[in-house]
């Protein structure tokens, strides 16, 4: 197996594949670990992780937590509400501030594309994205991508169609990073109003109906529809998007009878899904929420273990 | 101190130290009642099914065998320039108030078999631990010590013991040693 060498993970963008690879064969040791009676390894013991999100989250921050803590890892966790950035802070600062309490990893996750990138060039401790704007999301993917070869056993071949807002998904971007880079078809769709222009050069298709989509695909990856990142031209209204792209029982008699249904969580039940589907046979969304500490414990073993080699 | 590269032991010598040790963990533990083997990746564990095996022909009973894989608990993980590579460990039964054979390869500084040690623990509370080894070869750094030793070889620390077993390197089963390179 070939050696880890990075020292933060920004994105799926810049790793290859033997990387994406070897963080999923990380993970399978580590979903055993998870499924003892005493969920913890002594492995980072002595080492610090430091939380900062600047947005709201609960799988993705417990997930982290869970994973630095099962590793024996020390974490706090900084709110972006109660920090000091309220007093005029910037970013850089703080996260120097914190650093300076030598912390050796701090994951970060922010509105604004790009942040995780600043603190990576600037710091030396480890940067993960937890998600950074509409960029990347990289530990989404790679739990993603756990899943999918877990249940499915391979990626390359796969048809993978992801579905809704592709413009403002980190989701929907790192997964078709680490998707095609292991050889998957990917497709987006949704409305017009929400897909990139130019989203082909990415080596995905484009369709905008998505009961074309529905029978050919292997995996169907629904987004949710982010209330918080939309503005009133992109949708006539929530109702007409469920009407158009909602996933239901009616549309899935069309799909093939061992399509896998993901979502990477918050759903709306009723608009990109309906319960039904969520709760069905099809749905992997809890299997994908067990495997992301396992993707998140392989991801701080990792990076968590580089330093400069020593010499005797 | 023996010569090297040397020969120390081959397939019928191996096959004698497994049976004769699967011989006296049924003496000392007068029977099979409560035994399991836990194997360290990846030759222990190869030895732990063979121990296992020969104790299905003296006494026709299968007794529960797992698998260890010792990185996460070693030592030395902050001092290696990467992370080695995790394997899975898979021990499918209740080792609380089981008897637990330990079964690894060589018997060194005693390091592996204390990350082992905490290992176990981390999955339950067994009545006991023994430890069986192919191979004791000295120069331990911590208070530890085998129940069963298939060979002890007195060697010098600037020497490799390797053991080569047919399931795990797909070549005939062998012991030897030889002068590190360096």
């Amino acid at each position: 197996m070939a050696e880890w060498t990075k020292h933060s993970l920004l994105d799926l963008k810049s790793l290859s594949v033997e990387e994406i690879e070897m963080v999923l064969e990380t993970a399978k040791s580590f979903k055993e670990v998870s499924a003892r009676d005493v969920k913890k390894v002594p492995a980072l013991r002595g080492k610090t992780v430091v939380m900062l999100f600047f947005e709201p989250s609960t799988r993705t921050r417990t997930s982290f937590e869970l994973a630095a803590k099962r590793l024996s890892a020390d974490t706090i966790n900084i709110a972006a509400s109660s920090s000091a950035l309220s007093k005029g802070e910037t970013i850089l600062d703080m996260a120097k501030n914190i650093e300076a309490m030598n912390v050796d990893a701090i994951i970060v996750r922010h509105s604004c594309s790009g942040v995780p990138l600043i603190l990576a060039d600037n710091l030396s401790a480890s940067i993960i994205n937890a998600g950074d704007g509409c960029r990347e999301h990289p530990t989404q993917a790679l739990l993603d991508m756990f899943t999918i070869n877990e249940k499915l056993g391979r990626i390359k071949g796969l048809n993978v169609s992801i579905v809704g807002d592709i413009s403002n998904s980190r989701v929907a971007r790192s997964n078709i990073w680490g998707l095609t880079k292991l050889g998957a078809n990917v497709t987006v769709c949704g409305p017009s109003t929400m897909i990139p222009f130019g989203i082909e050069k990415l080596g995905v298709k484009v369709s905008y109906d998505i009961d074309a989509v529905i029978p050919e695909s292997d995996v169907l990856m629904l987004l949710r529809i982010q209330k918080e990142r939309q503005n009133d031209k992109n949708l006539p209204s929530i109702r007409e998007y469920a009407k158009t792209f909602g996933v239901d029982n009616e549309r899935l008699k069309r799909a093939k009878r061992e399509v896998l249904i993901m979502h990477p969580g918050p759903t709306n039940r009723g608009v990109e899904l309906s319960a039904e589907v969520a709760d069905g046979e099809y749905s992997v969304i809890l299997n994908q929420v067990t495997n992301g500490v396992a993707i998140r414990m392989a991801v701080l073993y990792l990076l968590l273990g580089i330093r400069e080699p020593v010499t005797v | 101190m023996i010569k090297s590269p040397l020969k120390v032991m081959d397939k019928e010598n191996i096959r004698r130290a497994i049976s004769r040790i699967a011989h006296e963990i049924l003496e000392k533990n007068k029977g099979t009642k409560d035994l399991c083997m836990i194997g360290i990746r990846t030759r222990g564990a190869v030895l732990a099914e063979r121990i296992k095996e020969s104790i299905k022909q003296i006494e026709g009973v299968e007794i529960p065998s797992g698998i260890l894989d010792i990185t996460l608990y070693r030592d030395d993980l902050t001092l290696v320039a990467t992370q080695p590579v995790v394997h899975e460990t898979k021990i499918s039964f209740d080792i609380t108030d089981k008897k637990i054979i330990l079964v690894d390869d060589v018997l060194f500084t005693g390091r592996t078999i204390r990350a082992a040690l905490d290992a176990i623990i981390d999955f339950g509370r067994p009545a006991s631990i023994q430890l069986a080894v192919l191979i004791d070869r000295g120069h331990r750094e911590l208070p530890i010590r085998a129940d069963y030793v298939g060979k002890n070889i007195p060697t010098s620390l600037n020497q490799v013991v390797e053991v080569i077993l047919k399931e795990s390197d797909n070549k005939a089963d062998m012991v030897k040693i030889e002068d590190r390179d360096e």
